[in-house]
């Protein structure tokens, strides 16, 4: 990661053992870090955030008509889709952990609780960070803050939900920040506020997460009957809880293996023990969720659309991507399977993308003709992926020199 | 008015992009009609003046298809446009723009539909435009407040609070508000206004104006909507018994008779009575009444919960640093 260093600190990280030798560059010289920064993955990497910066800038000078293949008839395509709909529903961690944790007082997850408020805390940067180039008049976002409410409207809800959720996570993450820095007093005084952050957390993040579902509220003649449904935010807000789980086990499956010299004790048992407690929880959530599915459809009276094209496409979402991870926890829990949880677990982030990106785009205007339909140009899935690079090298940044996936030597544990 | 902060941010932000992009995005003609309409209701409304709610009835019966009326919009909306005599022509080419069903466009706020009688295979010309509903979804949508619905009948948009989201293009039963999407600054959602300009001054709109056929009739919408049960019965046989805008998502300002069912000249006839903003209104009601109201208990009980678990944390961090004659521990 370049850092922007005047001459005078990059002088005096040469010579010296000095703080931003300490902090920035992992205690390398900055020679050696630069150099270290050159691996295969940093360069895949970079050359797809490259690309992105390419398209983002294409966007700003010729516009989302030349950049994107939105049309009139398709005012929200993958940036709104994948980048919110998908990348929201992901950010959900820091949701489903912070309530388990500190309102249920599971106690045993909490080494989980600072990567998944991290996780969060990006998401939602980065989600944000991409809308801006959908927006058309992105510089006018602050009209949303002051001076032009429109109270009638479930974005209205979701924008503000956005900018409270982004503080409280940055609240709940800064004791972390504090501690690298080295400033006793303000983490002592952040991590008191964090705990209250949490709570007001539990309830904005329920709150938008349902919101986003009820954006499609609105389109019961464009959206499919069996996607549409007045319980959309219910089913958004559930598949939110068990996104959240689920990527818990992704992402600790992920950081276990990348950051493994960071954990102290690290035990196998007890982090498949762990794995396979949050897989049961989410295993609660899918089959919730999948109930609620069949008794929506019983309340339209949509059943005879499952026997159609888009009624297959349902049922591999439904069965394949809700029911099948739920058999896949309930039997890694009867196994003590760990491996299996994690496999479900992946399972269930790649459905609840599947989830929103039918309900955004391949169900919507379902019965308009093939050829007025929408298919993202690449730009658009360059821009989406880039986004998601920049996420990833951000955590590890973050990871690599805060105290996130190992209690800080210097501080007591706040939990 | 004087320079507001909006239209001083947008101009800022308007020089800076000329001044870094060039004159990429100077080239576009902007539409204007939208601004001045608003500009126009936004002095309006202060004046205690009352109002009629008015509206246009469209008899697809007796359209001729000669799109004079689309070429009399872009003409008073300041819209690109070309010589009348080739809107006209249409009718009579064999490739022309009445071989696919259109829809409204950043420059063109309305568009005549050819559609073919299955009974007499004779050609059936819609008209289509904003519909202005009575209750409008758009309006609902926006998340900063943009759209009203004026006592008169217009809908309007005010570009100058947009920030160019697209959920009233989502939100619209009748897919009428378009975008430019090839405006990469200063991109504005764009729909006819039922020229509030023109019928705000005692005038009529000027597809009506214009239209030599009399297809469409504008007054107060509750005389229409009698005129129109009156033709309905006048006539029996010629129309379908339904007036299209009477009731649909409770009910908007155009009106239209049809001699074939609706759903067979491009209209959805799937809507619901129910106005579109309704659809929304329980869902925000319930998390505004769960967080205001119920989230409260959650809060406190959490805190009790939490400042319980901390004093045992306490006690047992202390009887646990008797034990083993330990300072600070890292246990949890």
């Amino acid at each position: 990661m370049k850092h922007p260093l005047s001459r005078r600190e990059k002088a005096m990280a040469k010579n010296t053992n000095s703080w931003v030798r300490e902090k920035i560059f992992l205690g390398m010289t900055p020679r050696d870090y630069i150099i270290s920064l050159f691996t295969v993955p940093n360069l895949i990497a970079g050359g797809i955030i490259a690309l992105a910066v390419a398209v983002m800038i294409w966007r700003l000078f010729f516009g989302l008509g030349a950049s994107t293949n939105l049309s009139d008839n398709y005012p929200w395509g993958l940036w709104i889709g994948f980048d919110i709909l998908v990348g929201i529903a992901l950010a959900a961690p820091g949701l489903t952990l912070g309530t388990a944790v500190h309102l249920f007082g599971m106690k045993q997850y909490h080494h989980f609780v600072r990567p998944a408020i991290l996780s969060s805390l990006l998401g939602y940067i980065f989600a944000v960070f991409a809308l801006m180039f959908d927006l058309g008049r992105y510089y006018r976002i602050p009209y949303l803050l002051g001076g032009s409410w429109g109270f009638t409207s479930i974005l209205f809800l979701i924008g503000w939900h956005f900018f409270l959720y982004i503080n409280i996570c940055l609240i709940e993450w800064s004791p972390a920040l504090f501690e690298w820095l080295n400033l006793r007093k303000l983490r002592e005084f952040f991590n008191k506020l964090a705990i209250w952050a949490t709570i007001f957390g539990v309830v904005i993040a329920g709150g938008h997460q349902s919101a986003l579902g009820g954006l499609y509220l609105l389109v019961p003649n464009k959206l499919h009957p069996l996607w549409y449904s007045s319980l959309l935010p219910v089913f958004f807000l559930l598949s939110a809880i068990f996104a959240g789980i689920a990527m818990v086990i992704v992402e600790s499956t992920i950081t276990h293996r990348i950051f493994k010299s960071q954990i102290e004790n690290f035990s196998h048992a007890e982090f498949d023990k762990l794995t396979i407690g949050l897989g049961k929880g989410a295993a609660s959530a899918l089959f919730i969720y999948f109930i609620l599915k069949i008794f929506a459809i019983a309340d339209a009276d949509t059943w005879a659309y499952l026997d159609t094209p888009y009624g297959y496409w349902f049922l591999v979402e439904l069965l394949g991507f809700v029911l099948l991870p739920v058999f896949f926890f309930t039997s890694a829990a009867r196994n003590d399977n760990a491996k299996l949880a994690r496999f479900a677990g992946l399972i269930t982030v790649l459905g609840v993308i599947l989830n929103r990106l039918n309900v955004s785009i391949v169900a919507y205007n379902w019965d308009m003709p093939a050829a007025l339909k929408y298919y993202p140009k690449w730009s658009e899935f360059s821009l989406s992926i880039g986004v998601v690079a920049m996420l990833v090298l951000a955590y590890r940044w973050i990871v690599n020199r805060m105290a996130i996936m190992r209690e800080h030597p210097d501080y007591e544990s706040s939990h | 008015m004087g320079i507001s902060r909006r239209n001083f941010l947008g101009r800022v932000a308007a020089i800076t992009g000329t001044a870094i992009f060039g004159s990429s995005t100077t080239a576009h003609a902007l539409n204007t009609s939208n601004e001045r309409n608003w500009d126009l209701w936004a002095k309006k409304s202060k004046a205690p003046v009352p109002e009629e709610r008015l509206g246009v009835l469209v008899d697809t019966t007796v359209c001729i298809g000669c799109r004079r009326c689309e070429w009399a919009c872009n003409e008073w909306n300041k819209n690109p446009n070309r010589p009348i005599k080739e809107f006209e022509a249409s009718v009579y080419q064999k490739e022309s723009v009445f071989n696919t069903v259109r829809r409204m466009h950043a420059e063109n706020f309305t568009v005549v539909n050819r559609f073919i009688n299955s009974k007499d295979s004779t050609p059936i010309y819609v008209k289509r435009q904003c519909m202005h509903c009575e209750d409008p979804g758009c309006l609902s949508s926006c998340f900063v407040d943009a759209y009203r619905k004026t006592k008169i009948g217009s809908v309007l948009y005010n570009p100058g609070v947009c920030i160019g989201c697209r959920y009233c293009m989502l939100a619209c039963p009748f897919d009428v508000p378009a975008y430019e999407y090839n405006e990469p600054l200063n991109p504005q959602i764009t729909k006819c206004t039922l020229c509030f300009d023109r019928i705000s001054q005692g005038s009529v709109p000027a597809c009506v104006e214009i239209c030599p056929a009399q297809v469409m009739t504008f007054g107060k919408r509750s005389d229409l909507i009698n005129l129109a049960h009156k033709r309905i019965i006048d006539n029996p046989g010629k129309y379908v018994d339904h007036i299209y805008g009477e009731h649909e998502v409770g009910g908007t300002s155009w009106l239209y008779l049809s001699s074939v069912p609706f759903d067979r000249i491009g209209f959805k006839t799937d809507l619901a009575e129910t106005p579109i903003p309704k659809l929304s209104k329980g869902y925000l009601f319930g998390v505004k009444m769960f967080e205001i109201v119920g989230a409260w208990p959650l809060v406190f009980g959490a805190y009790y919960v939490i400042s319980r678990a901390r004093k045992k944390a306490k006690e047992s961090h202390e009887t646990s640093a008797e034990q083993k004659g330990e300072g600070h521990g890292e246990k949890h």
